[in-house]
Parts: C-alpha cells; sequence; structure tokens
C-alpha cells in the first residue's frame, strides 16, 4: 500500500492533538465540578479513531461507544458543538439532551455515542444493510471494545454482517480492560481478531498506538467492504490512560503497567516518524499543536456562554 | 441497631445471607474486588473469595440466564445488573426463561434468584442510564418487584428476596444509596406484599414508592404547617402490590394522590388507581392524582434532569389540587 499523502499525514497529526487536548481539558472541567453526568475519556486511545477515520470519507458513517469523543472529533466533530454538549447546553449537538456519552452527527456519519456496551454493532449493521440497499459504496465503521466484543449483540453483528456480506468494518479498541475486569478474565482467548475466524472473515491485529499501522489495516478493510466482499474485524491493541470514568481510583491495574503504557504515546511516536520522514519540522508540528489548544478553548468559551435548554422543551423531539 | 446507608444496609444482607447459606452467591459485572459500579458489594469479594463474588464478562444476558439456570439448579444467586437500563439486552432471560419456568413446566421448578438493579434519574447519567422501569416488572406474571425507599426496608426486603423461591427483581434507587436510618444489626426480613404506613395522616393518603416516599414525607412536612393532614404509604413491594393497605387508608382519608418517579402513562399508579377505583370509588371525595414523571426519556442537562423528576413541590400541589 502506498503511505497517506502528506496532508492526510498532517491532520491526522492535528485529529490525536485535538482528542488530546480536548480531553485533557475535559480532566480538568469535570475535576472542578463544572461537567455533569459520566465522563469516559480516551486519553492514549487517540490512534485508533484517527487512523480509522482517516481511512473514511465524509460520506461513511461510524457506530460509536461511551468512549467517543474521539470518534466523533475523527470524524470531523466540531469542536464547539462538542463542548457545548458536554456542558449540557442547548447549543450542543443534541441540545443538552444527551451529552458526554450520546453525541452524534448524522451529517457527517456519526450515528451516535453509546451508553449501552455492544448497543453499536446492530444498528452498524442496520447502516451497511441500508447503503448496500441503496447500492451506494459508502461503508460504516463499527468501534467497539474489548469487554463489548463479548456481548452477543457484538458476536450476533459479525455474524449477520459476515452472512449478508455487510460493507462494514468491525474495529476492535483493545484497551486490556472493561472497568475493573482485565481481559484474561472475560474471555479465553488472546486476540480478539481470532473470533473473525468464525465468522469467515478476516482478522487483523495491529499496534493501536500506531496510526499508521491502524490507518493501513482499515484502509485495506474498507476497500475490501467497498469492493462488496464483506466485513472484516481488525484488532488495535491499545490502552487507556486514564481510570474507566473521571472519578475512577483505578485501583485494579498497576502503575507499571501505565507506564509502559505511558512510554508508548502515540502522539510523539508519529510526531517523531513524521519528522523523520522529512514531513514536517518539529516547529511546524509544534504550530498545530499550539492553533489547537487555541481552537479548544475558543470551544470552552463557546460552551460557557452558551445558555441551557428550556424546562418547556422537554417533550420536545420525543417524536418526529 | 446503628445507623446505616442505604446502601450498607444492602451490603449487610448480602454478607449475612452468605454467612447463613452457602448456596447464595454473588454474579455480576465489576461486583469483585471494585465492588460493583456503585460500591454495593465492596468488601465481599475480600470476605467471600473469587468463588462466591463472580466478576461475568459483560453479558447482561448471560449473567440473567446464568442466575435463573443456577437458581433452578438449587444455588441462590444473586445477580447485579449495573444500571436497570441494562436489562434490555436480557429480558428474554428475565421475561420468558425465569419468570415462567415454574409455571410452563407445571411446578417443577423453582427459581429462587435475586436480580439487583440500581435505577433512577439525578446523575446526569441521561436516557439510557436513569430509568425507573418497575412497571415493565409487574407486568410479567412470575415475578416479584421490591423497591425499598429506606434503609430499613433495604435491608429487609434484600434478605427476603434472597429466602423467597421465585425470581426477585430489586430495585435500588441510586439518590437513596446516601441516605441514612436506623437498620438493626442482626438479620430480618421484610415480608413481600405489606405496605408501610411511612406517616400517619388523616386527610389525604399519598402513596408513594422508592426516592418518591423521601419527598412525600418532604411534602407532608410542609403540607402539615399548613394544617393538612398526610398520609404516606409505601408499598414497598409493587409485585405483590398491597392493595388492602392502600384501600384502608383512602377509606379514612377519601383523597389518593400517587407519587412515582417512573412515567406516566401506563405507569405504576396506574394500576393503584384503578383498582382503588373499581374497589373504593365511593369512598373517594375528590378525583385522584398521579405525580410522575412527563413522557420523555430522560435528558442530560441538569436544568431539564431536575425538571423532569417530580419533586416534593409536585407532591404539594397535586395534594391541594384536591384538597
Ligand atoms: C449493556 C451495558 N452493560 C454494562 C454497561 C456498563 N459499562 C459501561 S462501559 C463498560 C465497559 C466497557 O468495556 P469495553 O467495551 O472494553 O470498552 P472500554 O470502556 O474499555 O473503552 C461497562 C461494563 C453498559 N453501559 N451497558
Amino acid at each position: 500500500m502506498k503511505s497517506p499523502d502528506k496532508k492526510t499525514l498532517l491532520e491526522m497529526f492535528a485529529t490525536m492533538n485535538k482528542i488530546r487536548e480536548f480531553e485533557t481539558k475535559l480532566q480538568e472541567f469535570f475535576a472542578a465540578g463544572k461537567i455533569p453526568g459520566f465522563v469516559h475519556l480516551y486519553l492514549g486511545e487517540e490512534a485508533v479513531a484517527t487512523g480509522a477515520c482517516a481511512a473514511l470519507d465524509t460520506t461513511d458513517s461510524i457506530t460509536s461507544t461511551h468512549r467517543g469523543h474521539g470518534h466523533c472529533l475523527a470524524k470531523g466533530g466540531d469542536l464547539r458543538r462538542m463542548m457545548a454538549e458536554i456542558y449540557g447546553r442547548r447549543t450542543g449537538y443534541c441540545k443538552g439532551k444527551g451529552g458526554s456519552m450520546h453525541i452524534a452527527d448524522f451529517d457527517l456519519g456519526i450515528l451516535g455515542a453509546n451508553g449501552i456496551v455492544g448497543a453499536g454493532g446492530p444498528l452498524a449493521c442496520g447502516s451497511a444493510f441500508a447503503q448496500k440497499y441503496k447500492k451506494t459504496d459508502r461503508v460504516t465503521v463499527c468501534f467497539f471494545g474489548d469487554g463489548a466484543s463479548n456481548q452477543g449483540t457484538t458476536q450476533e453483528s459479525l455474524n449477520l454482517a459476515s452472512a449478508w456480506k455487510l460493507p462494514l468494518v468491525f474495529v476492535n479498541e483493545n484497551n486490556g480492560y472493561g472497568i475493573s475486569c482485565p481481559q484474561c478474565k472475560s474471555m479465553a482467548v488472546t486476540d480478539i481478531a481470532d473470533r473473525a475466524a468464525a465468522y469467515d472473515m478476516p482478522g487483523v491485529v495491529v499496534d493501536g498506538n500506531d496510526v499508521l499501522a491502524v490507518y493501513e489495516a482499515v484502509t485495506e478493510a474498507v476497500k475490501r467492504a467497498r469492493r462488496g466482499e464483506g466485513p472484516s474485524l481488525v484488532e488495535c491493541k491499545t490502552y487507556r490512560w486514564r481510570g474507566h470514568f473521571e472519578g475512577d481510583a483505578c485501583t485494579y491495574r498497576c502503575v507499571e503497567e501505565l507506564n509502559d503504557w505511558l512510554a508508548k504515546d502515540p502522539i510523539p511516536r508519529f510526531a517523531t516518524k513524521l519528522v523523520e520522514a522529512g514531513i514536517a519540522s518539529q516547529d511546524e508540528l509544534e504550530a498545530i499543536s499550539v492553533g489547537i489548544k487555541a481552537d479548544v478553548e475558543a470551544a470552552v468559551a463557546y460552551a460557557e456562554a452558551s445558555p441551557y435548554p428550556d424546562a418547556a422543551e422537554l417533550l420536545d423531539d420525543v417524536y418526529a | 441497631m446503628a445507623n446505616k446507608t442505604y446502601l450498607q444496609a444492602l451490603n449487610e444482607a448480602m454478607r449475612q445471607e452468605m454467612e447463613r447459606d452457602e448456596n447464595v452467591f454473588i454474579l455480576g459485572e465489576d461486583v469483585g474486588q471494585f465492588g460493583g459500579c456503585f460500591g454495593v458489594t465492596k468488601g465481599l469479594f475480600d470476605r467471600f473469595g473469587e468463588a462466591r463474588v463472580i466478576d461475568t464478562p459483560i453479558t447482561e444476558s448471560v449473567i440473567v440466564g446464568t442466575a435463573a439456570g443456577a437458581a433452578a439448579s438449587g444455588l441462590r444467586p444473586i445477580a447485579e445488573l449495573m444500571f436497570v437500563d441494562f436489562i434490555g439486552v436480557a429480558l428474554d432471560q428475565l421475561f420468558n426463561q425465569a419468570a415462567k419456568m415454574r409455571f410452563m413446566f407445571g411446578g417443577k421448578a423453582k427459581v429462587p434468584m435475586t436480580l439487583r438493579m440500581p435505577q433512577g434519574a439525578g446523575v446526569g447519567a441521561a436516557a439510557q442510564h436513569s430509568q425507573s422501569l418497575e412497571a415493565w416488572f409487574m407486568h410479567i406474571p412470575g415475578l416479584k418487584v421490591a423497591i425499598p425507599a429506606t434503609p430499613h426496608d433495604a435491608k429487609g426486603l434484600l434478605i427476603s428476596a434472597i429466602r423467597d423461591d421465585n425470581p426477585v427483581v430489586f430495585l435500588e434507587h441510586k439518590m437513596l444509596y446516601g441516605l441514612e436510618g436506623e437498620v438493626p444489626d442482626e438479620p430480618y426480613t421484610v415480608p413481600f406484599g405489606q405496605a408501610d404506613i411511612k406517616r400517619v395522616g388523616t386527610d389525604v393518603t399519598v402513596v408513594a414508592t422508592s426516592l418518591m416516599v423521601q419527598s412525600a414525607l418532604a411534602a407532608a412536612e410542609r403540607l402539615a404547617a399548613e394544617g393538612v393532614s398526610v398520609e404516606v404509604v409505601d408499598p414497598r413491594t409493587v409485585l405483590p402490590l398491597d392493595m388492602d393497605t392502600i384501600i384502608e387508608s383512602v377509606k379514612k382519608t377519601h383523597c389518593l394522590v400517587v407519587a412515582h418517579e417512573a412515567v406516566g402513562f401506563a405507569g405504576p399508579g396506574a394500576e393503584i388507581v384503578a383498582q382503588v377505583a373499581e374497589k373504593a370509588l365511593d369512598y373517594l371525595d375528590a378525583p385522584v392524582k398521579r405525580v410522575a414523571a412527563p413522557f420523555s426519556p430522560i435528558p442530560f442537562t441538569p436544568p431539564l434532569e431536575k425538571a423532569w423528576i417530580p419533586s416534593a413541590d409536585d407532591i404539594v400541589a397535586a395534594v391541594k389540587s384536591i384538597r
């Protein structure tokens, strides 16, 4: 496969930084009591959403999870409307009714973050089916965790997608844990990708902290899906830096493990590659992250200045 | 007798029943070392070990089904789902399997399982993590449904649930976990199907469940200051439902308000009101009132969520509208 062009590479770098900065701010504001509800951060996993979404067109779709900020940003989500939603403001993506766990932008093919673990698979089947039915060449990516891979819904979706040769790519984000439960206690296999064999679809394992590895594997799978050859399963081995949710004391895993993974930070790794390949200088990359910091600041200011919805809006949008 | 929280009362009930009966075990997501999503099973893993406090994969359907199968095979499982909303994933195992097994098989099976699930809004958890779903379970013959409102009832009802030979859906309210009250140290049971008069009054009966019991008591306090005497009746289990106590109270007060956090339309209050209409219409001096959530999913943003949850103010207003 030929490597992505310079523009794509720099966009990927920007996206990873966007997710990092957005979530670092969320971490801070949640701790300061400014954000209600649950917040599940994606810090450390930026390469997965970024690499996978870079392999998609704007017209392709994704289904997301409870840990969805990264997916949404990588698929082109607007910083301000996301921040406003997480703040519960009327200007947010869902008019403040969804919050962190339920952000969607159907115009960008973001079919919604989801509070129900494993619910994305069936929805992704429906999305992929609709494209096949309408004879477009659009593809759907279903993001799901290692924990979610054990739900019947996920296994049923893998089966259906394969039986019906749906244009679907299952992107597994294997960060080793479902809340406190390590992978070894919840399944007998080491590689979730092995399960693809049961459904007669390709299953590959990639380094989920290497954005290019994710990009390449998902690009292959997307091509296959567009050719009408059906779904694939791409397992991305990664790690979440934070607790399951903000406020989780995270006593179930050891500091050494975390430190090992912090050392594999996907962003500086990618930066080094970009510099070594002569794509950009360290200064140019620095300028990108500084610009993003300013954009995120602006999003925060926008969210904080936005009004809450009115109680009279409670019954709006229950039905079309 | 010591002051304990609702959460501690539940934890103590499980610990004491596990000490008493080795067939009792716990299964669910993160119930082990982690102690459960809200901390209700904290310490039990250390006390009883991983053979009896078992972390499962994220597979609600299998959690409920494993509990049902193990119960039918002689054990007494306590299964936990992190949020009642996740029962959607496991409904068949609960509604069609656990609930019907005994009846369908002509009384051959016993399914002594307890399914603990937190429900309720108030923590900004939005539409898929905040519902109150007791009406769903009340509609299924074969289940029992406990819905404690105080620490005392939480412990006694949970012990009854564990000892019961039927599948019991045990609904905890997230906003009650921190509530303190007097709880005896020794094991005791609160019988199913026996409502509790949480406050005696003469002018209006307010039947309230779960968190709304607290709101009804607050409303009663305020109304007392205005000279209205409110009787607060807490059914404690909505299946079986102690209509006798409710009807006795209505015969005394001649006015009825029902308060619950579940959506009003086709909610648990509809059954209570219908039975009062059937059995005690002549005793009513005013129309009945329901205080319940509006017909919408639960919004995330705090001001809307607050507006969505029925409040003590709403109960005061309902009482005043018929008094
Ligand atoms: C049906 C359902 N069961 C349980 C939960 C609670 N829950 C939320 S996230 C989570 C862990 C998910 O693990 P995984 O799929 O590996 O994703 P990760 O959090 O690691 O990104 C659990 C158990 C839920 N939201 N929905």
